[in-house]
């Protein structure tokens, strides 16, 4: 019976994309379509195949780890090529010329510059979450993940979004909303997987068999509701027509901006933050086999942080059209948000109090400790930013672009790195990682990448910052707009060096995750963790 | 699987809940934290007194200092315009020949205008005023001028601009394009013929054929010696300055196309001031001609 609906709904969707498909009214929404009617009649073609077919009807025990272990292949994979895509938009804005001329309109720098953000932050950082929301909620709650294929479901249909978003981008189906890019149906079709996500997750905490909810499972919960709740609400948008990837936004004006903003901002708070706290409060304490820190901490700086993040976007938007007001309070939540992130920080680093010898011996505990390192630099300079007249200088500078990535390739990169190779052994049953040494060499490589690629925009944002603003006696700018682009060539070739350190890094990781499934030998399976009494 | 986490001698209590092995010390929290936030708390609503910050039904609370964005960047403003209000008026009404004779208003009006052009010329002509070569961009470096090189001249295409459809006083003129006019061979012809007169290798069997087509077609534009006609804003293609290339490629894709090339006018953007200082500056560039009397 179950077979006859799926294949009703599939034939139907099949049928529905390719009318889209003909009546398509722009490129982007056709390739969408035709996609979606391949996906949707390959499924229709194979549940056929397979009704009626006597099914194994044994109960799945144990924990769901087939779709973590796709997580982490997605994961690395996404990763490699948001690195990749960075790399290259870096040298483009270094030599101009990469912006081939048979290749305008698809892979210059403006239709490239949306796919590297959301590769890595949707693509390998949503991965990452996805995946270890699936492996930590399963652990701590010393159950098997609810909802059965829904978790699958969730897997497939997300990287289908992004699949969606890449190529919409790059065919230029973009509502030109920073991290929002995506059109209309990509949204609602996001929104579908995103309940299914909680679904699961929220499912999985109500039949935990522990008495009390994890820390970890707080952040990743947190993170799960906002971020439905900010993308439904910041793409909020009528199309322009039922057959074309356009939409017309329902805000207008500086009220766009600041719900983008809101939006914009808690992307980082909620998505970078939060959910990969929920990471590190997993991965951190079972790497270093230490206790957490403070549990009065992580309470603490929980609520702040959840509590105070909402309202700090308003200090992307400093001397705009914003009313001051709105200005003000951005910055002074940012201000106070300084403590309750640093929290976080303080509980990762001194979980390892009583184990700082084995950052001599354990390549991944040195990333973890980078990567939280990272992270109270980054929430340091990020309420520094939000002062009013420190933004004044920084704002629309490189400055900017490298306090995001101090943040994405040092806190998100470096923790989700760690957590690969925490999770790639387990997950394949291996007695170890195919080689330490080489976890030294991406370490290496991409602390260092980091270094020269913030440094390398520190100089490059202040510098441009004061030659914008610089005026002579009499009150007149002493640089053109083009004599800063020039400066700033240096830079932008260190900012590439730093991107190909930073990729090669992670190329060599890969290499040695696969090697570890395929060469080092296998062990035991594990048993489901007893509850707690 | 690693079992619960290792505890050592002198460790503090837990909170005796444990997960997959982890554990949590029941720590207080570190006093330095506590107190920094406490401060931050503290801080931010002094902050908001101070500072327009409160939303209120009608209107947000203005803060006691008064203090707003708008009203800073004005008064900013305004102070660099009173210090220059003088300076000024004495550059907008003066002749414009006798700007140079005043040392203190020609250095002001160079330096003004030098600002003027970075901020809005720039991105045409370049942030050193040397043009785009083969790219319609003219070069304001050298003493080459289409439509006149003395400080009149200047500040007229500059106000009024060229080719624009915004200012009726805009200079006009328009290069037909002769794809429609003469066959391929004869722009071949008229192509080997400029090659010549511009002092370039040329193909000797087109040239003479070329002259005639020349005379009939280009020359009450560009002059019978072909050293253009600046009322016309028609270039002389007897130097080895060209605006959109010399090749013969080139030199016949604009007889086939006629590329005209636009600017704004800015007499709506700018100030009379602000015009007359980028005219002196351009003029000081290296080309100025003096007016002829």
């Amino acid at each position: 019976m179950w077979d006859y609906v799926k294949m009703i709904a599939l034939g139907l969707i099949t049928v529905l994309a390719a009318i889209a498909a003909s009546y398509a009214r722009d490129l982007a929404y056709q390739v969408h379509a035709v996609i979606i009617m391949l996906i949707a009649g390959g499924m229709f073609l194979w549940t056929v195949r397979n009704a009626d077919e006597p099914r194994s009807m044994a109960v799945e025990t144990g924990y769901m780890d087939g779709v973590i272990r796709a997580g982490v292949i997605a994961t690395a994979f996404w990763g490699v090529v948001g690195f990749l895509a960075g790399t290259f938009i870096a040298f483009q804005l270094a030599y101009p010329v990469l912006n081939f001329e048979w290749a305008q309109g698809y892979a210059n720098f403006g239709r490239l510059r949306p796919l590297h953000t959301s590769a890595v932050i949707f693509a390998f950082g949503g991965n990452a979450l996805i995946m270890s929301s699936f492996y930590i909620v399963q652990r701590t709650s010393a159950t098997r993940l609810w909802g059965g294929n829904l978790a699958w479901f969730v897997f497939w249909g997300y990287n289908l979004f992004i699949v969606l978003a890449a190529t919409g981008y790059l065919l230029g189906g973009t509502q030109s909303k920073e991290y929002a890019e995506p059109e209309w149906y990509v949204d609602l079709w996001l929104t579908i997987v995103w309940v299914a996500f909680l679904a699961v997750f929220l499912g999985t905490i109500i039949k935990r068999r522990e008495k009390h909810i994890y820390v970890a499972n707080w952040f990743l919960l947190s993170f799960i509701v906002t971020v439905a709740m900010l993308h439904v609400v910041n793409n909020l948008a009528i199309p322009v027509s039922i057959f074309g990837s356009r939409s017309v936004g329902v805000f207008a004006g500086v009220q766009d901006a600041m719900v983008q903003w809101w939006y914009g901002h808690n992307a980082v708070g909620f998505f970078l933050t939060a959910g990969f706290l929920g990471m590190m409060y997993y991965f951190v304490p079972k790497q270093a086999e230490r206790p957490v820190f403070s549990y009065k901490l992580s309470i603490i700086h929980f609520w702040a942080l959840i509590f105070l993040y909402i309202w700090a976007g308003p200090h992307h938007l400093h001397y705009t059209a914003l009313p001051d007001w709105a200005s003000t309070l951005g910055m002074v939540f940012s201000i106070i948000l300084w403590m309750p992130s640093w929290g976080g920080m303080i509980n990762g680093l001194m979980t390892l109090s009583g184990a700082w010898d084995k950052l001599r011996t354990d390549p991944i505990i040195r990333m973890m400790v980078v990567s939280i390192g990272f992270y109270g630099m980054s929430t340091f300079e990020g309420p520094m930013m939000s002062i009013r007249a420190v933004n004044s200088l920084s704002h629309y500078t490189d400055w900017t672009i490298g306090h995001v990535h101090s943040g994405a390739l040092g806190w998100n990169g470096m923790i989700t790195f760690g957590a690969l190779y925490f999770l790639v052994p387990r997950l394949w049953n291996r007695e170890r990682l195919y080689s330490l040494a080489m976890v030294s060499w991406h370490f290496w490589l991409a602390t260092i990448g980091i270094v020269l690629y913030a440094s390398a925009m520190w100089v490059s944002g202040i510098m441009e910052g004061l030659m914008w603003r610089e005026v002579d006696a009499n009150g007149f700018l002493v640089n053109a707009f083009a004599d800063t682009v020039a400066a700033k060539y240096p830079m932008y070739v260190v900012r590439g060096l730093g991107g190909v350190l930073y990729l090669a890094g992670s190329i060599i990781m890969c290499y040695n995750l696969w090697m570890t499934v395929r060469a080092a030998p296998a062990k035991a399976t594990a048993p489901l963790a007893a509850p707690a009494e | 699987m690693s079992t619960a986490p290792n505890k050592q001698p002198g460790d503090p209590e837990t909170t005796g809940h444990e997960w997959d092995g982890i554990e949590e010390f029941n720590n207080p929290l570190p006093r330095w934290w506590l107190w920094t936030f406490y401060l931050t708390i503290i801080w931010g609503i002094g902050y908001t007194i101070a500072y327009p910050a409160w939303p209120l039904i009608q209107e947000a609370t203005p803060g006691l200092l008064g203090y707003s964005t708008r009203a800073e960047v004005a008064e900013e403003i305004s102070r660099v315009e009173a210090a220059n209000a003088d300076i000024e008026s004495r550059l907008a009404s003066i002749e414009l020949t006798e700007i140079s004779a005043d040392p203190e208003l020609q250095q002001y009006a160079v330096n003004a205008g030098a600002a003027v052009f970075r901020s809005w010329c720039s991105q045409c002509h370049g942030s050193g005023a040397a043009g785009v070569q083969a790219a319609g961009y003219p070069n304001l470096l050298d003493d080459d001028w289409l439509w006149g090189g003395d400080i009149e001249a200047i500040h007229y295409t500059i106000a009024h601009g060229i080719r624009n459809t915004e200012d009726f006083d805009a200079r006009f003129s328009e290069m037909p394009a002769f794809g429609d006019i003469l066959s391929e061979e004869e722009i071949a012809q008229v192509v080997a013929y400029v090659q010549q007169i511009s002092g370039q290798e040329a193909d000797a069997t087109l040239v003479s054929a070329g002259a005639e087509i020349y005379l009939d077609n280009c020359a009450s534009c560009h002059g019978d010696n072909g050293e253009g006609i600046r009322d016309l804003g028609a270039p002389n293609l007897t130097d080895a300055i060209w605006l959109y290339g010399g090749d013969a490629e080139a030199l016949t894709y604009q007889i086939v196309n006629a590329r005209n090339g636009v600017m704004p006018p800015w007499t709506n953007r700018l100030s009379e001031a602000e015009i007359r200082a980028v005219a002196t500056y351009v003029h000081g560039l290296g080309g100025g001609e003096t007016l002829e009397e």
